[in-house]
């Protein structure tokens, strides 16, 4: 495993782990003081393929196939470029295996496992969408780039001039990279800073509700001002 | 009114395929045009707005019986998903879990997150995943139909298959990265988005249907992609009971876990969906066949 994530684990977990790394996918458990919880992830910036997708849900179903009645909190790893970029996973469905992956998750938070996602590296697209996403409380560490894509390629693909977008980007969190921005719109629930006793912050997340309140956080924080309000309207709209 | 002309889904408007799906005279719509609610963020970079920001959402009936409805338009901004167009179709998708219709139709035509607003498409797109399970969890199934010209890809591509069931056409298209977005980053010799037929091949409803990433092909007919939603709402059609109208369960899991383990295990040459037909002794008469002979040829084919 790589000096940074055993790093990241050691401090995560000062009273043990055990978490195996096998083609980029991380695997095992922690102790806290609230007892164990499992560890899940990737690592090394993986490009989720099928492969690493099956490894994630397998993963997780062993999670809750083997905890019984008791169900242990999971903490998700995502260090993730994004989906893999290639003409046989996408013969194969690779949105069929990011689909299942996410319906394991599903099946983990109905059982009852409180399920926290910590951005360690990056967190890209469809790669974070199938998993890291879906968590009841995200977690984006100091460096954690979080994007859809950068500004370049996106000033070329939309046509719009990269130093018009690089001016808005200063004001508008809504589409250029950053973790401060994915924070302002709720899409991640904290921000950690490197001096802060990240066990002590693990251990108060351990505990919460699974209601998705990121609509509503992301109107608090003022970064995302419709997307709480627009669905109220539609749930309470005549006809 | 009944009509023998062939309507193409894939030609009509999101609010054309809407009227078509559902019995006439039937549909409410939620937040509509007359509302104005558009997209700030699409203003702030002088992009052109929609007053329904590319999606119709309400409820209607399909052969007498409740239906809530989400319909995107491919012909705004590719169908993609932004702030107000995400927080429509889950607030449609909520209020299916409350009101607790027949069934939710999903009429897909996206490719995934709109990059103008992209980190709000893509919480969106997360948003609508949980929202979407809320619905599957009241026991309501949420039926795809993928029949338009910008397919079901990117983060729509996984919701689509996150549904029930999905009814696609021949010219649907379904997956995760578009070609063109594959021969950009990969180059031309890993994926020629131009082959319009190599494209067909990988994405295309036919070979999706083949590896059971789609449920049922049908005709690019406004009529056939009625009645097939009939009939995954009432029908006995099996995949609905297998993927449960009830929420997944661990065992339902880890057979569908078995299921994609055993896909992916294919043969590392093939990267073509000619290959998966030849391995199952289909040639190129693939291509002519019918839709329902096609579904026909798949069933003979079931172990």
């Amino acid at each position: 495993m790589s000096i940074g994530k055993t790093a990241l684990l050691d401090r995560l977990f000062p009273s043990g782990h055990k978490v195996t790394e096998v083609g980029q996918v991380l695997c095992g458990w922690g102790e806290t003081p609230a007892g164990r919880v499992h560890v899940i992830g990737t690592t090394e910036h993986a490009a989720i393929d099928s492969c690493i997708a099956l490894a994630l849900s397998a993963a997780v179903l062993q999670a809750v196939a083997e905890d019984g009645t008791d169900h242990r909190p999971i903490v998700f790893i995502a260090d993730t470029q994004g989906q893999a970029l290639s003409r046989r996973e996408e013969l194969l469905g690779l949105n069929g295996y990011f689909a299942h992956l996410a319906r394991c998750v599903n099946l983990a938070r109905g059982a009852g496992h409180r399920l926290v996602t910590l951005i360690d590296g990056e967190a890209v697209s469809g790669g974070f969408l199938a998993f890291g996403l879906l968590a009841d409380a995200i977690v984006a560490l100091p460096g954690a780039e979080v994007r859809v894509m950068d500004l370049r390629a996106m000033a070329r693909i939309t046509r719009i001039p990269y130093e018009r977008l690089t001016a808005l980007a200063r004001s508008s969190p809504v589409f250029a990279p950053g973790a401060d921005n994915y924070w302002r719109m709720g899409g991640i629930h904290a921000l950690w800073t490197e001096t802060e006793d990240w066990a002590a912050q693990l251990l108060a997340l351990l505990q919460g509700g699974g209601e998705d309140e990121r609509a509503r956080l992301g109107a608090e924080r003022g970064g995302r001002k419709l997307a709480a309000s627009v669905a109220q309207e539609v749930l309470h709209a005549h006809g | 009114m009944m009509s023998t002309a062939l309507q193409s889904y894939r030609e009509a408007t999101a609010r054309q395929r809407v009227q078509g799906l559902l019995d006439a005279g039937s549909f409410t719509e939620w937040l509509g045009p007359a509302r104005r609610i558009t997209s700030p963020h699409l203003a702030a970079l002088d992009a052109p707005v929609s007053f329904d920001d590319g999606v119709v959402v309400g409820q209607g009936h399909l052969a007498a019986q409740a239906v809530v409805v989400i319909a995107q338009e491919g012909l705004f901004n590719g169908g993609a998903v932004g702030e107000v167009h995400g927080a429509k179709i889950r607030g449609a998708l909520l209020r299916a879990a409350r009101d607790r219709p027949q069934a939710v139709l999903l009429c897909v035509d996206s490719g995934g997150v709109r990059l103008h607003e992209a980190n709000a498409g893509l919480i969106a797109i997360s948003e609508i995943m949980r929202a979407l399970f809320a619905v599957q969890s009241a026991g309501i199934p949420v039926i795809a139909l993928v029949g338009g010209t910008c397919g079901a890809f990117g983060g729509m591509g996984i919701v689509a298959r996150l549904c029930n069931a999905i009814i696609i056409s021949e010219e649907g298209r379904l997956g995760l990265s578009g070609p063109e977005v594959i021969e950009t980053v990969k180059g031309v010799e890993e994926f020629d988005s131009r082959d319009r037929a190599l494209v067909w091949r990988i994405t295309g409803g036919k070979i999706r249907r083949t590896l059971g990433e789609a449920t049922v092909l049908v005709d690019d007919d406004m009529a056939a992609f009625r009645s097939a939603a009939a009939a995954e709402m009432f029908g006995d059609r099996p995949h609905l009971e297998r993927w449960g109208l009830s929420p997944d369960s661990l065992h339902g899991l880890q057979a569908a876990q078995r299921q994609l383990a055993a896909r992916a295990a294919l043969d590392g040459s093939i990267r073509d969906g000619q290959q998966v037909w030849n391995q199952l002794g289909l040639g190129e008469e693939v291509a002519l066949m019918s839709p329902a002979e096609f579904n026909l040829c798949l069933e003979a084919r079931k172990p």
